[in-house]
């Protein structure tokens, strides 16, 4: 059997009535990858997430493991089992007839299987839960019931559908280090969907950014933040400045554009006459009472600073439009004094990005 | 005259009403308190008043005032053996053996209609329609449309075994709709998310339905059988002109009453029918206790416990 992880070629899943909720996914993913589907609802990953674990089938392509076809395969013929929103526990079964569940249905010995879940319940650190039922516990135990459940079985992937969901913020922040420290130690695949983007950038290998049924990016965490492709994923990953305008020169690897607030330069390569835009993200933005550059600068005026603890975000108006930045919290004091008034956002030329159109 | 007391009527009807819209809610709640009351009394008292008369001596009289209380006269004379309390009898067995079949035939189609339902599927709209259109037709127009029709294929009314068949056909169309409507609301509580969970992790259909399904909706299937049985055991219009020489309960009943001197035995028997309506909503209510429904414990949010990465070596292996 080959290694070469779970491959999705060419998928399509459209939905009767000809609504195309996934178009032309292609995705190659090693295993022990941790890989994120990040994406606004409605965007396709719970479609796709739901291919990958059998709970429904592509319209159109292929999805394969090591090199084995999954299309068709009944989701309890994959080696790969689902952490279902809300973990969908078994409400009349204790946390061990929970866990043991799915080696029951293999047929496995009762001896056998209770050791095992035991030690699948240790390994999320419940076992003095073991005989209570799901709704004796709080949501954080019971997404570790859910997770155990799964891990039982010995998948080579684990899919996770917005599994931090329905926790508070702290819990969150803890379950996060949690998991990614749990698949860094079993080196299983997991595929997590979310649609919140500091979820996202905290836990994944590689982030898959979905928008309007398609693949909109992937890459790194640092990748996705610095580089983001187009416009969309810009503006989903947040703290991403967005300015249009007409190419006015492209030579030598850069490219000018002329905006409505002035002119700005990115590498890159257009056609002179096109539309062009860059993307300036909210920390490389310089704040000061200087004079506007002529170029890769804008006058704004400073609504609001927003303290962050470790940073300042500054809430600008740019013509109407919202300009971010974000300064070291050591200024704050200092930006304060700007508020409503007028000050100067500058940046470098290598950190305007320009977007694919 | 009549008008007058029609008018006395709204007006003590209203009374409630007119409480609640108006006066502030620690004013109005005497008046409602009042007026809960009354409808209590009516609701229960007639039952009241059987169990009461059904507890007189020997010369125990058919209403108030009951003389000779503190007597078990008329339910011994339950047990007597006069031909009249044998058939008594006799129609109490055959009504209970009845009412269990229906209670089973309610439960299991309830059961399956309410699976069923789970979909949309072509005609559903219509089958759910047909299915309560039985609790709108006339009990009685039903029993003699049937009564003919067994007449026209030559079946032989209340002849052995199979005159049961009829019986216990109408009673469970009758029951039906209850049960059907309490599996339908059961089913619309119901989470499925366990149920794809358990396919998930390798369980089929069958196993499915046994380990998460069943488990889940059973004190619902019970109730629904629960309708069915209490139904079926009072039934009478449906059963009238269908039966031929079975007698259950209800139609017995009404041959003492139409046809002979009543006694407060009546009362007796009318109280131990009733306890043994309220012995089963026992038993269903002891049996759901006992294998469901917990309140919550308090639950912390968050016990300080956490995934143990010593605890990890011991972790499956994937290989």
């Amino acid at each position: 059997m080959s290694n070469t992880g779970l491959v999705l070629k060419d998928v399509y899943r459209i939905f009767p009535g000809n609504v195309t909720a996934v178009s032309d996914v292609n995705l190659e993913i090693s295993n022990g990858e941790y890989i994120v589907f990040l994406g606004p609802s409605g965007c396709g990953k719970t479609t796709t997430l739901r291919m990958i674990g059998g709970h429904d089938d592509p319209s159109s392509g292929t999805i394969t493991i090591d090199g084995e076809l999954l299309n068709g395969v009944n989701p309890a013929k994959r080696p790969i089992t689902t952490v279902f929103q809300h973990y969908a526990l078994f409400p009349h079964k204790s946390v061990l007839q929970n866990v043991e569940f799915g080696l029951k249905m293999q047929g496995v010995d009762k001896t056998a299987r209770e050791e095992q879940a035991k030690a699948a319940i240790d390994l999320v650190g419940l076992s003095a839960m073991m005989d209570r039922k799901p709704r004796e516990l709080s949501g954080g135990q019971q997404q570790r019931v859910a997770l155990a459940r799964v891990l039982v079985t010995r998948p080579k992937a684990i899919l996770l559908d917005e599994p931090l969901g329905g926790l508070d913020r702290l819990l969150q922040m803890k379950m996060r280090v949690e998991l990614r420290a749990l698949q860094r130690e079993l080196g299983i695949t997991f595929i997590h969907v979310t649609h919140n983007q500091e979820e996202a950038l905290s836990m994944a290998d590689r982030i898959v950014v979905m928008g309007d049924a398609i693949v909109q990016q992937v890459g790194t965490p640092e990748h996705l933040a610095r580089h983001p492709r187009n416009e969309f994923v810009a503006k989903f990953m947040g703290d991403n400045n967005v300015l249009h305008g007409k190419i006015s020169a492209a030579s030598g690897g850069v490219v000018t554009i002329d905006t409505p607030y002035g002119k700005v330069e990115a590498d890159g390569t257009g056609t002179v006459g096109e539309e062009g835009a860059i993307s300036v993200r909210a920390s490389v933005v310089k704040i000061s009472t200087d004079a506007v550059p002529s170029i890769n600068g804008v006058k704004v005026r400073l609504d609001f600073a927003e303290y962050l603890g470790d940073s300042v975000k500054l809430h600008m108006d740019l013509d109407g439009k919202p300009f971010m930045a974000k300064v070291h919290e050591d200024r704050y004091a200092e930006i304060r004094a700007y508020e409503g008034k007028d000050v100067t956002a500058t940046w470098a030329r290598e950190d305007g990005h320009l977007l694919e159109q | 005259m009549s008008l007058l007391w029609y008018l006395i009527a709204i007006v003590i009807l209203a009374i409630p009403f007119a409480a609640m819209v108006f006066l502030p809610i620690n004013r109005s709640k005497p008046i409602l308190l009042v007026s809960f009351l009354i409808f209590i009394v009516f609701m229960y008292g007639p039952m009241l008043t059987m169990g009461v008369l059904s507890f007189q001596g020997p010369f125990g009289s058919m209403t108030l005032p009951a003389k000779d209380l503190g007597s078990l006269h008329w339910f011994t004379e339950l047990r007597s053996d006069s031909s009249l309390m044998v058939g008594v009898r006799d129609g109490i067995s055959k009504s209970l053996w009845i009412s269990l079949v229906v209670a089973a035939i309610t439960a299991l189609l309830s059961l399956t209609l309410g699976m069923a339902f789970r979909r949309q599927f072509r005609g559903g709209g219509i089958l759910f329609y047909a299915i309560l259109l039985s609790l709108m037709t006339p009990g009685l127009l039903l029993s003699l449309g049937l009564s003919f029709l067994l007449y026209y294929i030559g079946f032989d009314k209340g002849q052995g075994i199979l005159g049961y068949v009829p019986i216990i056909g109408v009673q469970a169309v009758w029951a039906l709709p209850f049960g059907f409507l309490v599996m339908m609301s059961v089913f619309n509580r119901y989470d499925a998310r366990a149920e794809e969970a358990a396919r998930d992790l390798g369980a089929t259909s069958i196993t499915t339905f046994r380990e998460v399904t069943l488990p889940l909706i059973w004190t619902g299937v019970f109730g629904a059988g629960l309708f069915g049985f209490t139904l079926a055991l009072n039934e009478f219009e449906r059963t009238f002109l269908i039966s031929g020489a079975i007698n259950t309960l209800p139609l017995k009943l009404y041959i003492i009453t139409s046809s002979s001197v009543l006694r407060p035995y009546v009362y007796s028997l009318g109280v131990v029918t009733i306890l043994i309506s309220f012995l089963l909503i026992a038993v269903f209510l002891i049996v759901s206790a006992l294998t469901g429904r917990k309140k919550d414990l308090a639950i912390e949010e968050d016990d300080g416990g956490s995934m143990d990465a010593s605890a990890l070596q011991a972790a499956p292996s994937g290989d």
